[in-house]
C-alpha cells in the first residue's frame, strides 16, 4: 500500500513540478481553440436551441483536455523511463502490477482533471454554463481520464521511442478525439459519418460530459456510460495483462 | 537455511544471440561473492534475470528461497541491486530519491538509515542537491544507496565502482565490507579484478554465458595461477639446459619460470650461477586474478 502511494506521488510530482508544461500549455491551447471556433462558428452554428455556439463548445474543449492529457501522463511517464532508464527504480521494488497500474492511471487522471479544471476556469468568463446534472460531469471526467490514462500505459509500455508516442498521439489520439463531437454535433453530420462516430468511444465520453451541463445530449447518458465503461474494462484487463507478461518493460 | 542465490539451468536468448546459456550458481548467506568476464559475458543479464528485469526464457532464479517470478513480492524485497548503467530521476533531490525508494519498497520513515547512508556515502553535503546536479561517481553512489534504503539481506552490484574515485572506492568498499560482516550477502561485479580478490570469498568467471569457473578465491589462484620469478639475463648469456625447457620468454626480454613453491627460487638461482650466468634484473610475482583470468579466458587448461 505504501508502495503503491509512493509510486502515486511521484507520478503527481512528475506533472505538478513542470506545471507550466504539463497544465498551463493544454489550458492556452484550449482556450485559443475556444476563440478561434466561437468567434468562427458563433453566429453560424447552433446545435442545440437554447444553447450558444460557445456555450456548447466548452465541455467539449474540457473534456477533451482531460482525454488528451491524461493519455500524455502515463505515455510521457513510461517512455521518459524507459529511454531514461529511470524505471528500473520502480520495476525493482516489490509493487504489484496492479499497484502499478492503478498508480499510472489515477495521476494521469488528476492531470487530466487538473487540466480539465484550468480550462474550465479561463473558458467560463466566455460562456453561461448550467450544470444541469454534475454527477455526471464528475462520473465522465474520471471515466475519460481513466481510458485514455489507461491507453497512453499501453502506448507507453510498446513504444520504444518518444516519436512513436508521438505517432500514437496523432494518428490515434488526436483523430479520435477531434471526430468525436468536440466541435459539433455529429447529428450535423451526414448519416454515413453519423453511423461512423458511433464506433468512436470518445464521442460517448464527451457527449455523457456534455450531458452534465445541458442536460440534453445526442444519446442517453446510459448509453455513454455503458460505452464507457466497457472500454475501461478492456482495456484495464488488457493493461494489467500485458503489465503480468512483462511485455517490454521486463522483456 | 536456503541459499541467498539459486541460480538453475537459466537460459536467456536475444534473437540469435544466447546471452545466459544454461548457467547454475548457488550463492551462500552470508558470502562475499564475484561474478567476472569479460564484456558481453552476461554478467548484467544474470542480474536482470535475478531482479525482475528480464525474463529467463528457462531455469529458474530464487533470492532466498523465494522465486524471483512466481514469488516475486518477496524476492524483490530481500534483494537491492545497484544497476550498471548511470540512471537517475533529474526531478528529485538525492534526499528525495532516496525517500521515494524507500517508499517503493514500503517503507515509511527510514530517516535515520538514510542519513547513515549519506555519511557512509559522504554524499551529507549534496543530499538536498538535484540529481542532474551531481558528479558521475556521485550518481553512481546514489545509485549504491537506492539499492540499501531497504536494507536488503542480498545485495548485487553491478559495477559500483566504475568512476568512483580512488579515496571513496575505499570508504565504498569499506561500507560494504561492513554490511558484509553483519550478514548482508554480497554479489559484486567489476572488471577491477585486483578489487575482487581481496574482496572476493567466492568467485564465479563467466564467458559467453557459461560459468567457466566457480571457486574459492584461494583455490582459484592456486589452481590456475602460481607465484613465478622473472630473470633478465646479460645480452649472449645463454641459459643453462637443465633450465632451458622450464623458463619460458616473457616481454621485456625477461625469461619466466613458474614456480612450484617459492623454495624452487634457490635452485634456479644456484642453476644460473652454477653456469656463470650473473641476471641483471629480477622479479617475483605473487598469483593473481588477472593470470587466472587471462587463463581461463583464452581457454587454457
Ligand atoms: N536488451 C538486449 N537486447 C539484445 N542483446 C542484449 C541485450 N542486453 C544484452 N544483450 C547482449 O547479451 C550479451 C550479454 O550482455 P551483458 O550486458 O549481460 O554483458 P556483461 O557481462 O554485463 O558485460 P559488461 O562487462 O560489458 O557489462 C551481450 O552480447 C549483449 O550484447
Ligand atoms: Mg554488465
Amino acid at each position: 500500500m505504501i508502495g503503491f502511494r509512493t509510486l502515486l506521488h511521484k507520478e503527481l510530482l512528475r506533472f505538478w513540478k513542470v506545471s507550466f508544461q504539463t497544465v498551463a500549455a493544454p489550458v492556452l491551447t484550449a482556450l485559443l481553440y475556444l476563440l478561434v471556433f466561437s468567434h468562427a462558428l458563433e453566429d453560424h452554428v447552433r446545435v442545440y436551441t437554447d444553447v450558444s455556439y460557445t456555450a456548447f463548445l466548452v465541455p467539449g474543449l474540457v473534456m477533451m483536455s482531460v482525454l488528451q492529457n491524461a493519455f500524455a501522463n502515463s505515455s510521457s511517464s513510461l517512455i521518459q523511463g524507459k529511454v531514461g532508464g529511470g524505471i528500473v527504480f520502480v520495476l525493482l521494488p516489490p509493487i504489484s502490477y496492479r499497484e502499478f497500474y492503478l498508480a499510472y492511471v489515477l495521476a494521469a487522471v488528476v492531470r487530466g482533471i487538473v487540466v480539465g479544471l484550468g480550462v474550465l476556469a479561463v473558458t467560463l468568463w466566455f460562456a453561461d454554463l448550467r450544470l444541469a446534472a454534475p454527477l455526471w460531469i464528475v462520473v465522465f471526467s474520471l471515466l475519460g481520464g481513466a481510458v485514455l490514462g489507461s491507453l497512453g500505459v499501453i502506448a507507453g509500455i510498446w513504444a520504444d521511442k518518444f516519436d512513436q508516442i508521438a505517432a500514437f498521439q496523432n494518428f490515434i489520439i488526436m483523430p479520435l478525439t477531434f471526430l468525436s463531437g468536440v466541435f459539433y454535433s455529429i447529428h450535423s453530420l451526414p448519416p454515413f459519418w453519423q453511423e461512423v462516430s458511433r464506433f468512436n468511444p470518445v464521442f460517448y465520453l464527451i457527449d455523457g460530459f456534455r450531458h452534465g451541463f445541458f442536460g440534453v445530449s445526442d444519446v442517453s447518458p446510459w448509453m455513454s456510460l455503458s460505452v464507457a465503461c466497457a472500454c475501461l474494462l478492456v482495456l484495464a484487463v488488457a493493461t494489467l495483462a500485458l503489465l503480468r507478461s512483462g511485455y517490454k518493460l521486463r522483456a | 537455511m536456503p541459499p541467498a542465490i539459486r541460480v538453475s539451468q537459466v537460459v536467456k536468448r536475444y534473437g540469435a544471440l544466447t546471452a545466459l546459456d544454461g548457467v547454475d550458481l548457488e550463492i551462500a548467506q552470508g558470502e562475499f561473492f564475484g561474478l567476472l568476464g569479460p564484456n558481453g559475458a552476461g554478467k548484467t543479464t544474470l542480474i536482470s534475470a535475478l531482479a525482475g528485469l528480464v525474463r529467463a526464457d528457462a531455469g529458474t532464479l530464487s533470492v532466498m528461497g523465494h522465486d524471483v517470478v512466481s514469488d516475486y513480492r518477496a524476492a524483490r524485497r530481500l534483494l537491492g541491486v545497484v544497476p550498471q548503467e548511470l540512471v537517475f530521476d533529474p526531478f528529485f533531490t538525492v534526499r528525495e530519491t532516496l525517500r521515494f525508494q524507500s517508499g517503493y519498497f514500503g517503507i515509511r520513515g527510514n530517516e535515520a538509515w538514510i542519513e547513515e547512508i549519506l555519511e557512509a556515502l559522504d554524499l551529507k553535503g549534496k543530499a538536498d542537491v538535484n540529481m542532474r546536479r551531481l558528479s558521475g561517481g556521485m550518481k553512481r553512489r546514489v545509485l549504491v544507496g537506492q539499492a540499501l534504503v531497504h536494507r536488503p539481506p542480498v545485495i548485487v552490484l553491478d559495477e559500483p565502482t566504475a568512476g568512483v574515485d580512488v579515496e571513496l572506492r575505499q570508504s565504498l568498499w569499506a561500507f560494504i565490507r561492513r554490511l558484509n560482516r553483519d550478514g548482508h550477502t554480497i554479489v559484486l561485479t567489476t572488471h577491477y579484478l585486483e578489487e575482487a580478490e581481496s574482496l572476493c570469498s567466492r568467485i564465479a568467471m563467466l564467458k559467453q554465458g557459461r560459468v567457466i569457473a566457480l571457486d574459492s578465491t584461494a583455490n582459484l589462484l592456486a589452481r590456475f595461477s602460481g607465484p613465478t620469478l622473472a630473470v633478465r639475463l646479460p645480452e649472449g648469456a645463454v641459459l643453462p639446459e637443465e633450465l632451458a625447457a622450464h623458463g619460458h620468454p616473457a616481454e621485456g626480454g625477461l625469461v619466466r619460470f613458474a614456480l612450484s613453491g617459492w623454495g624452487e627460487v634457490e635452485t634456479i638461482l644456484a642453476a644460473l650461477r652454477r653456469s656463470g650466468v650473473t641476471p641483471l634484473d629480477m622479479e617475483l610475482a605473487k598469483p593473481d586474478l588477472e593470470q587466472v583470468f587471462m587463463g581461463m579466458m583464452q581457454g587454457a587448461r
